[in-house]
């Protein structure tokens, strides 16, 4: 942590965190107190405004639409005061003086001049000194359009440089990344991108170097700028001097379209921006949204849409035939698959038939294909999760947080995957609410992780051994040591209440009980806590409320109780289906003949390889609904090639359960379809119709069967809700009369934060399509709760929604094998996914596998780090390099899960489906 | 640097440095070293600060603010407080704390633990400019005698009083003599001086704790003034210009070197010319111009030179002493390439952080060389101006500033003055298309 330079207000960093959190930190405190006063007028070029107490002139001036020009100002960083772009007069003891606005809390009777002649002076000579050494290259630079320097100088600056002078040069440019360039020459060191590295991100290896105006921004010899946040940096430069390598030279910003959109790269549904030029997407821009990112885009979510124009993209239907996939019509490939499941069902019924996978659908997709699985196939075994997840009853049925539930919990329980790893951008939110405001951050891990030197404890615990760390923490066992005996005391103040519990799987080598009996243990000894599931792969929540998941219907119903869909689909499943274990089991066994992988690549991505192999190997009929091929693809008959993200446009839920727009900005390539009309499709060919002519379609029948979907209709996702995105169940009503649960301050038009976090929108929206992201409004009066308010069933809520009722019996203590090591296998940003080794920017990034252990461990089997070595589990012996690591506990090794490349030993091989945990034992090579 | 003159009584700060071995710790015994602090720890805290306040000393380092009220500024109640000493004296012409560094640590040391004492801090810093090499291997020795003799340490002289003393050399930068900076240096980041309010670091200073930084002369003076009563200092001078100071006199001067004096008794014109002073201009010249307190200053011209080294009266007049640097220029003086000298250094200097500053300071650079390089062109004068007004709003004294830290409305001053006084002498380098000065006079 970096101690703040003295400001004048003490909470200077919180006031960075944006106006919206002030509202609603505001808002939700005026109930209950009501002491602070809740506004302040000061004069403004004469006129009287109202503000916020403690509020930035800057941003007081914004709202009240006055734009004062700034630079180095950004709403979600630290305030450094330094490009000096935003000096305004204010009126002090001694008269009226220049002071930054960017700087200068408000105060009651604060007198503020933004347009007088010393004002004029100043901020034409701030520009002018800016233009000094820019070499002015606007023709070729990708800036050059959408440059915050080139518009600010048109408003504000002088017509013509009194410069006759020679520039400072640089040689340009030079990589700060594999991703990010920086060319020096434009730079106007306004410190944004060396300030998001260092406070942001946590990543400070771009500095300021040199002095006077050979100040530049650089890495440290030989130690790139390695972040996983890094195009943060192009997308805040307000300059050209930070690109990313993957845009430069693609388009020019008046060229681009773009639609608003959420990335699904990942679970927590960061909103964006996808903009395109010549009918391809060249771009992902990061959109100020309060609820979630807060701007931010991690570079997997910023660059893998490279993958859609990947040269393996599946483009076509193919069919195997003399065991090779070749081309086919859609009606060749629809009407073998048709005939092949009929013949499947008919000699076994539809329980010989399973769908695995469904998280790169969208909303609107998976409730297609739950409905054909369900209704027309008649098989319930669907599981949109790889047994690498969370129960859906239990991740539909917990008393759910927000992430700003999270961020402002009075402990935050973390007991999952390392987020900086699986969900890149929550570890952004919660490194600032701990930065911001001391967020009290209990972390339970088995090895250490980003969030380890966040936390204010960080517990350990073997795998197999959770569930005794929490009884411990819970107080029903005597506490290991001080530090669980004092988290204890803080978690079970209030019965939790005020608790958040973020609930992931830390390791797919243990299975999932001691994950699943954890929780029950925390719901039922802390009432009061609410729970942030953390989920693998990007609309996995979505697919689960969808109904792809065993027992369940659309909209967190039970198969049980199927209500209204009982009739209106004619007819569903008798019996609860397999899960995608026990389906793979029985693929393997044959009593499953007929597989569908919706996007699904079990031999990466089911923790247990040899039962995927042998499952696929098994199965007569695997149809691979993909975008692109995987490891799985050799044992595919019949490819049906989808429509990847920015193809087609519909809803997605994020882990919280926001749901919010996928915008469709291209054309699929080739016969791509959308998802949902390869359901429709297939449906036909097997003689029955879906019901459905467009997403439109899907959208009504939804809201009308299911109650948690109740009145999202087309019309609501048109309007606010669709572009902001609105948790489910809908409640409150905005001011179009929708139903919604409404942001701090938005009403008719959006507020967005900062344009300059999203550069170029303002001139690209007067050519592209129609969007408001980075366009700042004034806002009106707040309509409902604040953004990041609980979301428990109001009164006019609807009800009978899934409950999970927590298991009573503890899973059994595996006992501890002094002769081996316990396997902690997770996902890496950069691994072996199909998104990133489909992106030529991001597939070099990816890590070779290594196996991970403490140094007494290596010491132990007499080896240098860097040594291979043999692996023994149960499925088998690996040879794996072995490096140590001082953040692996003793008795523990870690391996990454999906390796980078597809025959590369991964953590899956050593894993046996079921078993508690996974216990490898580590042999010497023979030498020679 | 050329002997100090003791001639002249008082010699408060300057009483040692006759001696050729006054920097070693048996001199400074033998000439009365560390009774200023056994009186100053017989006393309460609080006295010591009512006898500065009654001294009415004004600190040396350049804004000339009473040290007593700086003291004052310390919030009560807060007991981690540090006080922090700037040696970091790097201004082209300034070179009297090197000396004060050099011939008299222990004089230093003493100075701070009585400043420690009185404002309550257990955490000294002394921060030392890198290339004072010298200086800080005397410092570093004088400091190990400190602690062994029990001046510096735990239970100072038996009085309960503690205090560490650490000493930090810089690393070459003008801007961490920028108060902020240096904090911002000590504290291990880059020197980029902190923006106010809030003004002083008394409040928010070092790792966000009450701070009083100090200059190395200020301190100097301390042992003396504990010794003789903040009265008797007070009695020397006039108005707030209390006690002496040293006035580091060089340029076109016969004998130059540092100087203490009494405040506002004595004038420029008898600093310049008395015998036992500056011996007056080389070669019998005249004055064209002299510096009255260090190159960040506005210039003076022979009709100043009888006013009084008064804070107050030459503050009056459009300039400071500031640092206490004066630079005489003769008639020989070519004052494009002065002022050009002077800019150049704060355009190297600018530590880049705001923009009028950082880029605004190569720019006067460049159309200075120009000018005296024969590439000058008449609307520059008027560029000149304009350029330097954007980088200190008015042109004003005390100057305004669009910048962080002063040394922003530093750069003009130089410039402003003889473009002021001298625009004849820029247009006819414009005019001439060279500097029409020879080149020996330069």
């Amino acid at each position: 942590m970096t101690t703040p330079s003295p400001s004048p207000s003490p909470s200077g960093a919180a006031e960075v965190g944006g106006g919206a959190a002030q509202a609603g930190a505001s808002g939700a405190a005026a109930g209950d107190s009501g002491a602070a006063p809740q506004e302040v007028t000061i004069t403004l070029d004469g006129r009287e405004v109202a503000a916020r107490p403690g509020e930035l002139l800057i941003a007081a001036a914004e709202r009240a639409g006055v734009y004062i020009p700034r630079f180095c100002y950004h709403p979600r960083m630290r305030q450094v005061g330094m490009c000096r772009m935003c000096l305004v007069e204010v009126k002090g003891p001694r008269g009226f003086s220049l002071q930054p606005a960017c700087f200068q809390p408000v105060a009651n009777g604060m007198e503020v001049r933004t347009e007088s002649p010393a004002v004029k002076k100043a901020q034409d000579g701030v520009l002018e000194f800016l233009l000094v050494n820019h070499p002015l290259d606007c023709p070729v630079c990708d800036k050059g359009g959408e440059c915050p320097l080139q518009d600010q100088t048109l408003t504000f600056g002088p017509g013509e440089t009194r410069f006759v002078e020679e520039k400072r040069h640089w040689s340009k440019p030079i990589p700060v990344s594999s991703l990010v360039e920086l060319d020096r020459e434009r730079c106007i060191q306004c410190d944004r991108c060396t300030r998001f590295a260092k406070e942001v991100a946590g990543d400070p290896f771009i500095t300021f170097q040199g002095r006077g105006d050979h100040t530049e921004v650089n890495t440290f010899p030989d130690r790139p700028f390695a972040s996983y946040f890094s195009g943060n940096t192009v997308q805040i430069c307000p300059v050209g001097a930070l690109t990313a390598s993957a845009y430069r030279f693609k388009a020019r910003p008046w060229d681009l379209e773009q639609v608003e959109s959420t990335c699904t790269t990942c679970a927590l549904g960061c909103r964006m921006v996808v903009q395109s030029s010549s009918g391809e997407v060249v771009r992902h821009l990061g959109v100020d949204d309060e609820a979630v990112n807060h701007s931010w885009l991690c570079d997997k979510g910023r660059f893998a849409f490279e993958a859609s124009t990947a040269p393996s993209r599946r483009t076509h239907p193919l069919l195997r035939s003399d065991a090779r996939l070749r081309p086919v019509s859609w009606q060749v490939a629809l009407s073998e698959v048709a005939g092949r499941l009929r013949a499947v069902l008919a000699t076994d019924g539809p329980g010989a038939v399973g769908v695995l996978g469904g998280a790169r659908l969208t909303n609107e997709d998976a409730y297609a294909w739950a409905k054909l699985a369900k209704a027309v196939i008649g098989t319930d075994s669907v599981d949109a999760q790889l047994d690498d997840g969370l129960p859906a009853e239990l991740v539909a049925g917990l008393p759910p947080a927000t992430i700003a539930d999270a961020c402002a919990a009075k402990v935050l329980l973390f007991l999952g995957p390392d987020p900086r790893e699986e969900l890149p951008v929550l570890f952004l939110r919660l490194r600032g609410a701990v930065r911001d405001h001391g967020l009290d951050l209990v972390e339970l891990s088995p090895v250490d992780t980003s969030l380890t030197d966040l936390a204010r404890a960080s517990l350990r615990y073997r795998p197999g051994q959770l569930v005794d760390l929490v009884r411990q923490l819970l107080g029903s066992l005597p506490p290991a040591n001080p530090a669980v005996a004092a988290a204890r005391d803080r978690l079970v103040a209030g019965g939790g209440e005020g608790v958040v519990v973020a609930l992931g799987r830390s390791s797919i080598a243990e299975s999932e009980e001691q994950t699943v009996a954890a929780a029950g243990l925390l719901r039922r000894m802390l009432p009061g806590a609410t729970f942030l599931p953390l989920l693998r792969r990007g609309n996995v929540r979505g697919a689960l409320d969808a109904g792809l998941a065993p027992g369940l219907l659309p909209g967190r119903q039970r198969l049980a109780d199927g209500g209204a869909f009982a009739t209106a689909w004619g007819g569903l499943p008798g019996a609860p289906g397999r899960g995608a274990r026990a389906l793979l089991e029985a693929a393997a066994t044959g009593q499953v003949r007929a597989l569908f992988l919706l996007g699904a690549d079990p031999l990466s991505d089911f923790p247990d390889r040899s039962l995927a192999r042998r499952a696929l190997e098994a199965v007569e009929l695997v149809v691979s609904v993909e975008a692109h091929p995987n490891a799985s693809s050799e044992h595919v008959d019949v490819v049906l090639p989808a429509a990847a993200p920015s193809e087609r446009a519909g809803t997605t839920t994020n882990c919280e359960g926001r749901l919010s727009p996928v915008g469709q900005k291209v054309v699929a390539p080739g016969l791509a379809w959308p998802d949902w009309a390869i359901a429709v499709e297939l449906a036909a060919a097997l003689g029955a119709d879906l019901g459905f002519a467009s997403p439109a379609d899907i959208v009504a029948e939804r809201a009308r069967l299911a109650p948690l979907f109740a009145g999202v209709t087309s019309a609501v996702l048109a309007g606010t809700v669709g572009r902001m995105g609105a948790l489910l169940p809908l409640r409150g009503r905005g001011p179009d009369g929708e139903l919604g649960e409404w942001p701090a301050g938005a009403t008719g038009g959006l507020e967005r934060l900062d344009p300059m976090a999203v550069p170029g929108i303002a001139s690209v929206e007067s050519q592209g399509a129609p969007s408001e992201a980075g366009v700042v409004r004034a806002a009106g009066p707040v309509v409902a709760a604040p953004v990041g308010g609980r979301m428990a069933a109001g009164d006019d809520g609807p009800a009978a929604l899934l409950s999970w009722e927590p298991p009573e019996a503890l899973p059994a203590t595996p006992p501890v094998d002094a002769y081996s090591l316990r396997l902690v296998a997770a996902r890496r940003c950069y691994d072996g996914g199909t998104a990133v080794q489909a992106s030529p920017s991001l597939a070099a990034l990816a890590a070779s596998p290594a196996l991970r252990a403490h140094p007494s461990e290596l010491e132990r089997l007499g080896v240098a780090s860097g040594t291979k070595v043999a692996v023994r589990a149960a499925p088998g012996r690996l040879e794996l390099v072995l490096e140590a690591d001082a953040g692996v506990p003793k008795g523990v090794a870690v391996l990454g899960a999906v390796p980078p490349a597809a025959d590369a030993p991964g953590a899956s091989a050593l894993v046996r489906a079921g078993d508690p945990v996974t216990e490898i034992r580590l042999e010497t090579l023979e030498a020679g | 640097m050329s002997a100090p003159s003791t001639s002249s009584p008082p010699a408060i700060v300057t009483g040692r440095l006759g001696y050729p071995d006054s920097h070693t710790f048996e001199r400074f015994l033998a000439t009365g070293g560390y009774e200023g602090l056994r009186k100053a720890l017989r006393l309460h805290p609080e006295d010591v600060a009512a006898e500065v306040s009654a001294s009415n000393l004004l600190g040396r380092g350049g804004a000339g603010f009473e040290t007593g009220r700086k003291w004052s500024l310390l919030p009560a109640g807060k007991p981690v407080r540090y006080l922090v000493v700037n040696g970091d004296e790097s201004e082209p012409a300034t070179f009297k704390d090197h000396m004060l560094i050099e011939r008299d640590p222990h004089q230093l040391l003493e100075g701070i633990v009585i400043a420690a004492y009185a404002i309550g801090a257990a955490q000294a810093f002394l921060y030392i400019r890198g290339e004072f090499a010298l200086g800080l291997e005397r410092v570093e020795q004088a400091l190990e005698e400190a602690y062994a003799y029990g001046a510096v340490g735990r239970d100072i002289f038996g009085s309960g009083f503690s205090l560490d003393i650490v000493v930090h050399p810089g690393a070459g930068a003008y801007i961490c003599g920028e108060e902020t900076a240096l904090l911002e240096s000590l504290e291990g980041k880059r020197g980029f001086p902190r923006i106010k309010p809030p003004y002083f670091p008394a409040a928010i200073g070092l790792y966000g704790e009450p701070t009083i930084v100090n200059n190395v002369e200020t301190m100097s003076n301390l042992p003396w003034i504990v010794t003789h009563g903040g009265a008797a200092f007070a009695a020397l001078g006039q108005g707030r210009s209390t006690g002496t100071r040293i006035f580091a006199l060089s340029g076109h001067v016969r004998r130059p070197g540092n100087y203490e004096v009494e405040m506002a008794k004595t004038t420029f014109r008898e600093l310049i010319e008395a015998e036992h002073l500056g011996g007056g201009v080389r070669e019998g010249r005249a004055v064209k111009a002299f510096v009255p307190g260090g190159v960040s200053s506005p210039w003076f011209f022979p009709e100043q030179l009888d006013m009084p080294l008064d804070q107050d009266e030459v503050g009056k007049a459009g300039a400071m002493l500031g640092s206490g640097a004066i630079t005489v220029m003769d008639d020989t003086t070519c004052v494009v390439r002065a002022s050009w000298r002077i800019v150049k250094f704060f355009w190297r200097e600018s530590c880049g952080q705001c923009t009028p500053c950082r880029e605004g300071s190569g720019w006067l650079e460049k159309v200075m060389h120009r000018i005296e390089t024969g590439g000058g062109r008449e609307e520059d004068l008027d560029l000149l101006l304009d350029v330097a007004d954007n980088i200190s709003p008015g042109l004003s004294w005390p100057p305004a500033q669009t910048t962080i830290c002063v040394l922003g409305p530093s750069i003009p001053p130089s410039v402003c003055s003889a473009l002021s006084r001298y625009r004849d002498e820029f247009l006819t380098h414009v005019k001439e298309g060279r500097c029409p000065f020879p080149e020996e006079a330069r």
